[in-house]
C-alpha cells in the first residue's frame, strides 16, 4: 500500500514535527490578523471601498467554510451550495421589504432586526438542506454532484421567474437591517459582524470535527464500511453535517444581502456554486484555514486581475487548472505545511 | 445443549443462474469456535455478506439471539452485538490505529450526535479502545497510521475492532491470513480463550489452527453445506476429501 | 385550437429533445466509457455555434458553415482531451469537476475576448426557412422538423455505431473492462480521444442547429448543458438508452410544463397568479421529475453501472 500523506506520519522526527506545527500556527495567525487588521487599517485611511471588500472576503470565506465542512470534511462534493447562500439573502431580502411596506410574508410580519432574519435564514436553510440532503445523499460519486446541482438550478429558476420578489431584476435593499446596540451602516462595524461569524463558523467547525460527531464524519468520508460495521449508520451522520454546512453557507449568504443591499437569483446561480467551490480547493481541501485563504486569494484576484483586464476569469481558469492539475494542497498547504494528523 | 447465538436457516441467494447460496442452515452457540471452510468459490464470501447485512438473502432467515436481523442493515445488526473482522481489511488508512478502534468504543455508547466534547481525551473513549489494542498486542502501535502498518498488523486492528463492541457473536474472515507463525500462533491462543466470552464463527484457510480451534467445523461446497461435526468427524468425511482436502 | 396547440407543443417537445440528446449522449458516453465527469461539455456547444456562425457568414453556405461548426468543436474536443481531460482520468471527481469548470472561465471568457459580448445572428438556410401546414391549421417551421429529423438520424447512427462496429465494440469494452481492452492492444489513449471528440461533435452539433434558432452568445451552452446533466442522471448515467429517453422526458415535460402549467393553474387561480405560479412550477418541473425518478430508483432509469 503506498502511504498518502507522508508527512502525516507522527515518525517524522519530534523538531521536524514541531517546527512545522508551528509554521502552521503562525500561518494561520496571520491570515487571521491580516484579516482583522487590514480593513481596521482601511477604515482608519478612510478608504471605506477596502473595508467592504473585506467584509466581501469574510462573507465569502464563510459560505466556502460552511461548502468545506461538507466537502472538504465529509466528503460529500456539493455542486448546489448556491442555493443556500442564495436562500439566506433572499430571507434578507424578503423581510426587509416586507419591513420596509409593512405588509406580512405568510401571516409573519416582515422585520428589520439582523438577529430575527439570521435566525430564519439558518432555520430555513437547514429545513431546504435536509430535503435536498434527504433525496441526494442516496446517492453518490457523480450522481451526488449532478443532484445537489440539479436541486440548486431548481431555486434559482424558481427565484427568476417568481415575480413578487423582483424576479430575474432581483430584490433591492433599501436600508441596511440593523442590530441592536450595533450601527451596521458604519462599513467597519458591518466588517466586524462578518469577521465574527466568520471565525465563529471556523471554531464551530473545529469543535464540531474534534467531538464524536466529527469522529464518525470522518469515518463516512474515509471508510463508510467500517463506520457501520461499528455500529454507526452512515446516511444520518452525513445529512446532518449537510444540515450544518448549508445552514453556514446560509448565514453567510444572509450577510451578503446587506453587505451588498440586494439580492437576485445570481446569488443562486451554478457559477456562485462553482467559485464557493474554487475557494475551498484553492485554499486546501479539509483544511481549517483553507476556505479563507482561498476566499483571500479569490478576492485578491479578481480585484486585480479585474482591474486589469474584463476578462479576468479567463486568467482565474487557467490558475484553477493548474491548481487543480499540479498543487493539489491548494495554498494552505504550501504555506502551512501539509495536512496534520486529525 | 447449549442455546445458540446466531443461528441461520435455510438461506438462498441466486445470481443470474449462478447459486451462490444453497440452503445454508448453521448456527453458532455459546462458548464454541464453529469454523467454516470451503474451497474457492465456494461461496464463503457471499454467505458472510449475507450474514454481515451487507447483501440481502432471497430467502431464509438469520437470528441473533432472539432478533430476527435478516432484515436489518449493517450498522443495525452491529448494534445488535454483531462483530466482524474483513478479508480484505477495510480501515481507515489515514487514521492512527487507535481512531480505527476508538470509533467502535463511541458506537457502543449510543449515538454519535454528539458534537462538543473532544474525542481525542474522552477516556471513556481511549480506555476501551486502548485494551482491544492492548489484547492484540498492537498497543504500541496505537498511534500509528494504519496506512504504515503491516498486512498483519492491520488484520490485527480488525480483530481489535470487533472486539471493542463487545459483540455476542463474533464473524472472523481469514483472520490468520499474512500473520506469520508466530502471530498465527498468538492469534490461535487469544482466540481460544476469547470463545468464552464470545462464540466465534470463523472463516479460515488455515487448516492447522482449523482443526485445532473448531469445536465444529461446516464445509462449503458450490453454495451449500456439505458436510458438519467435529473436526475428527471432518477429517474422515469422504466427500470433504474429495471436495476440499482430498487433491 | 387546443388540440392544435397540443401537436405543436409536441414537436416543440420533441425537438428539445432531441437536441438534449445530442449533448447528453456525449456527456454519458464519457462518463460511462472515462468514467469522467465533464463540465465543459457546454463549451463545445458553444464552439458549434460560433464557429457555424462565423463559417456560414464567410462562405455564405448554412451547410458548410454547419460542417465546420461540428469538425470544429470536434477538433475543440481532442485538443482539450490531449492537454488536459487525459490527466483528469485517474483524479477523484472532484478535480474533474473544478478542472472543467476551470475549462468553462477559459471557453467563455476566451470567446468573449474574441468576439465581444454581444450575440452573433445566424438565420436557418433559406430552403428551409418555410413552414409546412400541420393538422388543425396553424404552420410549423420546417427548420424545426429538420432539427428533429437530423436528432434521429443521429440517434441511429450512434446505435448503430455502438452495436456494430469496431469501434463501439472497444467503446463497450470499455465500459465494462478497461484493462482488459488495454491486454487486447487496443490503443486506450487515442480511443479516449477518440470518444472526447465524437462527444464533442455532437454536443458542437447541437449548438450549430440551436444557434439558428436562438442567438449565438457566450454562456449559452450553460443551461443546455445543465439539462443534459439531468437527462443522464434520469437515463442513469453511462446509458445511452437512458440519455434518448431521459431527453425525450425532459424534452416534453418542459416543453409542455411551460405551456400548459399556467393554463392549468387558471382553473382556479386569477390568471396573475396563475401565471406567476404556473410558470414557477414550470421552471422547477423537470427537477422536481429528477427528484422524484431518483427517490426512487437512485441510479436513474437504466442504471449501467457505477
Amino acid at each position: 500500500m503506498t502511504r498518502l500523506h507522508p508527512a502525516t506520519t507522527p515518525e517524522a522526527s519530534p523538531s521536524e514535527s514541531r517546527s512545522w506545527l508551528e509554521r502552521r500556527h503562525l500561518v494561520h495567525g496571520v491570515l487571521l490578523a491580516v484579516m482583522l487588521l487590514a480593513p481596521v487599517a482601511a477604515h482608519l485611511m478612510g478608504e471605506i471601498y477596502y473595508v467592504n471588500l473585506a467584509s466581501r472576503v469574510a462573507l465569502v470565506a464563510m459560505a466556502a467554510v460552511g461548502l468545506n465542512l461538507a466537502i472538504g470534511y465529509g466528503g460529500m462534493i456539493s455542486f448546489g451550495h448556491a442555493a443556500y447562500f442564495g436562500l439566506g439573502g433572499y430571507v434578507t431580502g424578503i423581510s426587509a421589504f416586507h419591513a420596509f411596506d409593512g405588509s406580512l410574508v405568510m401571516g409573519l410580519p416582515g422585520s428589520d432586526n439582523m438577529l430575527a432574519i439570521w435566525l430564519a435564514a439558518v432555520l430555513l436553510c437547514g429545513l431546504l438542506a435536509l430535503a435536498i440532503g434527504a433525496i441526494s445523499l442516496r446517492t453518490t460519486g457523480v450522481y451526488f454532484i449532478m443532484i445537489t446541482l440539479a436541486f440548486a438550478q431548481m431555486a434559482y429558476y424558481f427565484a427568476n421567474s417568481w415575480p413578487d420578489y423582483g424576479g430575474q431584476d432581483g430584490l433591492p435593499i433599501y436600508l441596511r437591517n440593523t442590530l441592536p446596540g450595533i450601527d451596521t451602516n458604519d462599513a467597519l462595524s458591518f466588517f466586524l459582524i462578518c469577521f465574527t461569524a466568520l471565525v465563529l463558523s471556523m471554531a464551530l467547525t473545529s469543535r464540531l470535527m474534534r467531538s464524536r460527531f466529527g469522529a464518525a464524519l470522518t469515518m463516512a468520508r474515509l471508510n463508510e464500511t467500517r463506520l457501520a460495521t461499528a455500529g454507526i449508520s452512515p446516511f444520518p451522520i452525513r445529512l446532518v453535517a449537510f444540515v450544518i454546512s448549508a445552514m453556514i453557507t446560509g448565514l453567510a449568504g444572509a450577510l451578503y444581502a446587506d453587505l451588498n443591499g440586494f439580492v437576485s437569483p445570481s446569488m443562486l446561480s451554478w457559477h456562485l456554486s462553482g467559485e464557493l467551490m474554487v475557494i475551498v480547493i484553492l485554499g486546501g481541501v479539509g483544511r481549517l484555514y483553507g476556505p479563507l485563504a482561498g476566499a483571500i486569494l479569490f478576492v485578491m484576484m479578481e480585484t486585480l486581475l479585474g482591474g486589469l483586464t474584463e476578462y479576468w476569469q479567463f486568467f482565474l481558469g487557467l490558475v484553477l487548472l493548474g491548481v487543480v492539475l499540479f498543487a493539489k494542497q491548494g495554498v494552505i498547504g504550501w504555506l502551512a505545511g501539509r495536512q496534520q494528523h486529525e | 445443549m447449549s442455546e445458540s447465538v446466531l443461528s441461520i436457516s435455510g438461506l438462498h441467494k441466486r445470481f443470474g443462474a449462478l447459486q451462490a447460496t444453497d440452503d445454508v442452515s448453521l448456527e453458532l452457540k455459546a462458548g464454541e469456535i464453529h469454523t467454516l471452510i470451503g474451497p474457492n468459490g465456494a461461496g464463503k464470501s457471499t454467505l458472510i455478506a449475507q450474514i454481515a447485512g451487507s447483501l440481502r438473502p432471497d430467502s431464509g432467515q438469520i437470528h441473533l439471539g432472539a432478533h430476527d436481523i435478516t432484515a436489518l442493515g449493517v450498522a443495525r445488526r452491529a448494534r445488535l452485538g454483531l462483530g466482524r473482522s474483513f478479508q480484505v481489511s477495510c480501515l481507515a488508512e489515514p487514521l492512527s490505529v487507535l481512531r480505527n478502534v476508538m470509533i467502535g468504543a463511541q458506537a457502543l455508547q449510543g449515538h454519535s450526535f454528539r458534537f462538543w466534547q473532544p474525542v481525542d481525551r474522552d477516556p471513556s473513549l481511549l480506555a476501551p479502545a486502548r485494551a482491544a489494542l492492548e489484547r492484540m498486542h498492537l498497543a504500541h502501535r496505537a498511534d500509528t497510521p494504519v496506512a504504515e502498518l503491516s498486512h498483519g498488523e492491520r488484520r490485527q486492528v480488525e480483530v481489535a475492532c470487533a472486539l471493542v463492541l463487545k459483540p455476542r457473536a463474533l464473524l472472523l474472515d481469514e483472520p490468520m491470513a499474512g500473520l506469520g507463525p508466530e502471530g498465527t500462533a498468538r492469534l490461535t491462543e487469544l482466540l481460544e480463550t476469547l470463545k468464552h466470552e464470545v462464540p466465534i464463527l470463523l472463516i479460515e484457510h488455515d487448516m492447522d489452527a482449523v482443526f485445532r480451534l473448531a469445536d465444529r467445523i461446516s464445509v462449503l461446497v458450490a453454495g451449500s453445506i456439505i458436510a458438519h461435526g467435529d473436526s475428527a468427524t471432518i477429517r474422515r468425511d469422504p466427500r470433504v476429501r474429495d471436495a476440499y482436502l482430498g487433491d | 385550437m387546443s388540440v392544435t396547440l397540443l401537436i405543436e407543443q409536441l414537436i416543440n417537445g420533441l425537438q428539445l429533445g432531441t437536441m438534449l440528446f445530442l449533448m447528453a449522449s456525449g456527456l454519458t458516453l464519457v462518463f460511462g466509457v472515462m468514467g469522467l465527469i465533464n463540465l465543459a461539455h457546454g463549451s463545445f456547444y458553444m464552439v458549434g455555434a460560433y464557429v457555424t456562425a462565423l463559417a456560414t457568414v464567410s462562405t455564405g453556405s448554412f451547410l458548410l458553415g454547419l460542417v465546420a461548426g461540428v469538425l470544429a468543436a470536434a477538433a475543440a474536443g481532442a485538443i482539450v482531451e490531449l492537454l488536459v481531460i487525459r490527466r483528469l482520468y485517474h483524479r477523484q471527481h472532484l478535480d474533474q469537476v473544478l478542472a472543467t469548470f476551470a475549462l468553462i472561465l477559459i471557453f467563455s471568457e476566451g470567446t468573449r475576448w474574441l468576439f465581444g459580448s454581444s450575440p452573433l445572428w445566424l438565420s436557418p438556410p433559406e430552403a428551409l426557412s418555410g413552414s409546412v401546414a400541420l393538422p388543425g391549421g396553424s404552420r410549423y417551421p420546417v427548420y424545426r422538423l429538420v432539427i428533429i429529423a437530423v436528432g434521429v438520424v443521429v440517434a441511429a447512427g450512434l446505435y448503430l455505431l455502438i452495436a456494430h462496429t469496431r469501434l463501439g465494440m472497444r467503446i463497450r469494452a470499455g465500459e465494462s473492462d478497461r484493462e482488459m481492452i488495454g491486454a487486447l492492444g487496443v490503443n486506450i489513449r487515442r480511443l479516449y480521444t477518440l470518444v472526447f471528440a465524437l462527444g464533442a461533435a455532437l454536443a458542437g452539433l447541437a449548438g450549430s442547429l440551436v444557434g439558428a434558432l436562438q442567438s449565438v452568445q457566450v454562456g449559452m451552452g450553460e443551461p443546455v448543458l445543465i439539462l443534459a446533466f439531468v437527462v443522464i442522471v434520469i437515463g442513469g448515467i453511462g446509458s445511452i438508452k437512458g440519455a434518448l429517453l431521459g431527453a425525450l422526458l425532459v424534452g416534453m415535460v418542459d416543453t409542455l410544463g411551460r405551456v400548459f402549467l399556467p393554463a392549468l393553474f387558471g382553473q382556479f387561480m386569477s390568471p396573475s397568479d396563475a401565471a406567476g405560479t404556473g410558470t414557477a412550477l414550470a421552471a422547477m418541473l423537470i427537477y422536481i421529475l429528477m427528484a422524484v425518478i431518483l427517490a426512487f430508483k437512485p441510479k436513474g432509469l437504466f442504471a449501467a453501472h457505477d
